[in-house]
């Protein structure tokens, strides 16, 4: 019996350890092939030059327009989400800081919002952009983005905030503070590190996303100048490129997934990198 | 004054979020009402005849293979979260866990663009080549089982997280009772963390399986998209949202395959949003025990 539930313990401690590493190994192998296969086309030129003539024959140029893309539409998005996330979020954490309730069940519709799949907000935009009577264009790609992002920017900003004692809340309004002083001088200043953690998750979602682009932003071998024209984006460059029949248009899919899966990497390592700062200065 | 301000812009923001979920169902149930005009709802789900130019949508040949994918994406997906979830909150050393933190961001955060990509470089040679032989099937690899793998990978990270954190949530002191009656760490685990945290590992999955259920690009990259019916993973099938994504360009050409592709995507919300309601009550209900 002792004999048998040690053995137990074992294969399962076994099995589960094995599980855990093998995560890592899944992690290291897609960032590797990726690397691997993407650093041999991976030149000045992808980052520095738009398709040019013969492009999608295997002709020269790079993938600038899709980069400058999708560069606009994430800031442009994020701009949207914190004007929108940023005032919600405080609200849920001054506002109804008494109601307990009230506080739950708002995070508890925000939480199944952020399960919505980016298609379906594709198509809701793609909707909206009918209804006022636009074309795909840069201004409906963003607009449908920051749909998207909002949620994470609300709730992963809120998650920190509502950590912050509840002292600090009360000492402001002691202070003789107005409900806004404390949600913008105070809690905003005690949460700002949750704050960049949120905008950075977000950015890093809007730029890596391409579903709800597909319909929304168009695709275009120019950069994009104003808000009505459409735009190419880096995801949607990846999927085109790697759809063609010529071996050189499908390496520079891998090249342009090089450049991508860098800005992603140097996003969340950042994001992680904020998180902990704020777990190490800040009043607990 | 200046408050007063302020607070609008507050309100407005936390009402428009909170009434998006509506807004969206909305739109997409007006743009698709042209085509419960033409068919109830039970023959637009249940019908397999899928002839946009003459106007027959029947959506189970994707209804269909969005389950298929997902649920072979679940069983490849489930066990590795559990038994991480386990080893990282009751195994692990504080290196350990300290690694898999950025790991699992990175995991979520990789474009599904990214998964797609490594999909067709790895898994689909690797289903096509090394897979169907072994079964002695003729295959392109392009299959509904690579699809599965791609997305197993996909929501792995995502399930992991909310196991970890409901398992973080079981007080240690029950550990703690459990072993000191002699019962080994596995025990423990066994008897009292899964017992526990029961609720919350059936929501995370939940959870996981929505998440697959709505996943495009990655799935669509890898799948075959190839309308029919069929139960042999070794075939190309046809998800729901691939069928939005690839279609996008002649929906406006035919007629009536606009509406179509938006109940798509309305049946997509309403499907998520159910399984989302559902599953995430259950958590805040362990939550707050």
């Amino acid at each position: 019996m002792n004999r048998r539930k040690i053995i137990e313990e074992n294969i399962f401690k076994f099995l589960s350890g094995f599980a855990t590493y093998s995560l890592i190994a899944i992690l290291a192998f897609i960032i590797i092939i990726i690397f691997v296969k993407g650093f041999n086309s991976l030149s000045i030129d992808m980052v520095i030059k738009t398709p040019k003539g013969g492009y999608y024959y295997g002709g020269e140029g790079g993938v600038l327009n899709a980069i400058i893309g999708s560069l606009d539409i994430a800031f442009g998005a994020t701009f949207i989400a914190i004007l929108i996330g940023m005032p919600a979020a405080l609200y849920i954490n001054v506002h109804l800081i008494r109601y307990k309730r009230i506080q739950n069940t708002i995070r508890y519709l925000l939480d199944a919002l952020w399960g919505i799949p980016s298609i379906v907000y594709g198509a809701f935009g793609f909707t909206l952009m009918l209804f006022f009577g636009m074309n795909a264009s840069l201004i409906a790609g963003i607009i449908t983005i920051a749909l998207l992002i909002t949620p994470i920017v609300v709730r992963t900003f809120d998650e920190v905030l509502s950590t912050i004692p509840m002292g600090l809340y009360e000492a402001t309004l002691a202070l003789g503070s107005t409900k806004t002083e404390t949600a913008f001088k105070i809690m905003f200043k005690q949460g700002f590190s949750g704050f960049i953690t949120a905008v950075l998750l977000a950015f890093g979602r809007g730029i890596g996303d391409a579903a709800s682009v597909l319909f929304t932003a168009g695709y275009t071998d120019l950069i994009p100048l104003y808000l009505d024209e459409p735009a190419a984006t880096l995801p949607l460059a990846i999927f085109f490129q790697l759809g063609s029949p010529i071996p050189e248009v499908r390496e520079r899919a891998f090249a342009a997934a090089v450049i991508l899966t860098i800005i992603i990497l140097i996003i969340s390592l950042t994001a992680r990198y904020f998180s902990k700062i704020y777990s190490k200065s800040n009043l607990k | 004054m200046f408050d007063r301000i302020t607070e609008t812009w507050m309100v407005t923001a936390l009402v428009t979020i909170l009434l998006l979920p509506l807004i969206i169902g909305i739109a997409l149930y007006l743009k698709a009402m042209p085509l419960f005009e033409i068919q109830n709802l039970p023959h637009l789900i249940g019908s397999s005849e899928w002839l946009p130019t003459d106007g027959k949508f029947g959506f189970w040949p994707f209804i269909n293979s969005s389950m298929y994918v997902t649920v072979l994406s679940f069983i490849f997906s489930a066990p590795v979260c559990l038994l991480a979830g386990i080893y990282l909150t009751q195994f692990a050393s504080k290196n350990l866990v300290r690694i898999m933190h950025p790991v699992m961001d990175i995991l979520a955060g990789l474009p599904s663009v990214i998964y797609g990509m490594w999909g067709i470089l790895i898994i689909v040679p690797f289903v096509g080549n090394v897979l169907a032989p072994f079964f002695n099937i003729n295959s392109s690899g392009y299959t509904m089982l690579a699809g599965g793998i791609v997305l197993a990978v996909m929501c792995i990270p995502y399930m992991l997280n909310m196991l970890v954190e409901i398992f973080n949530t079981v007080p240690i002191g029950l550990k703690e009772a459990s072993l000191s009656m002699g019962a080994t760490f596995w025990q423990a685990v066994k008897h009292v963390v899964i017992r526990k945290s029961y609720p919350g590992i059936i929501s995370a999955y939940g959870l996981g399986l929505a998440k697959a259920f709505g996943e495009t690009l990655a799935v669509m990259m890898v799948v075959g998209n190839r309308v029919q019916i069929t139960h042999n993973p070794f075939k190309a099938g046809y998800p729901l949202p691939a069928l939005i994504a690839n279609n996008y360009g002649e929906m406006l050409s035919i007629p009536m395959y606009d509406s179509a592709l938006m109940f798509a995507a309305l049946l997509l919300l309403v499907i998520i949003l159910i399984i989302n309601l559902v599953f995430r009550y259950f958590i805040y209900k362990t939550k707050t025990r």
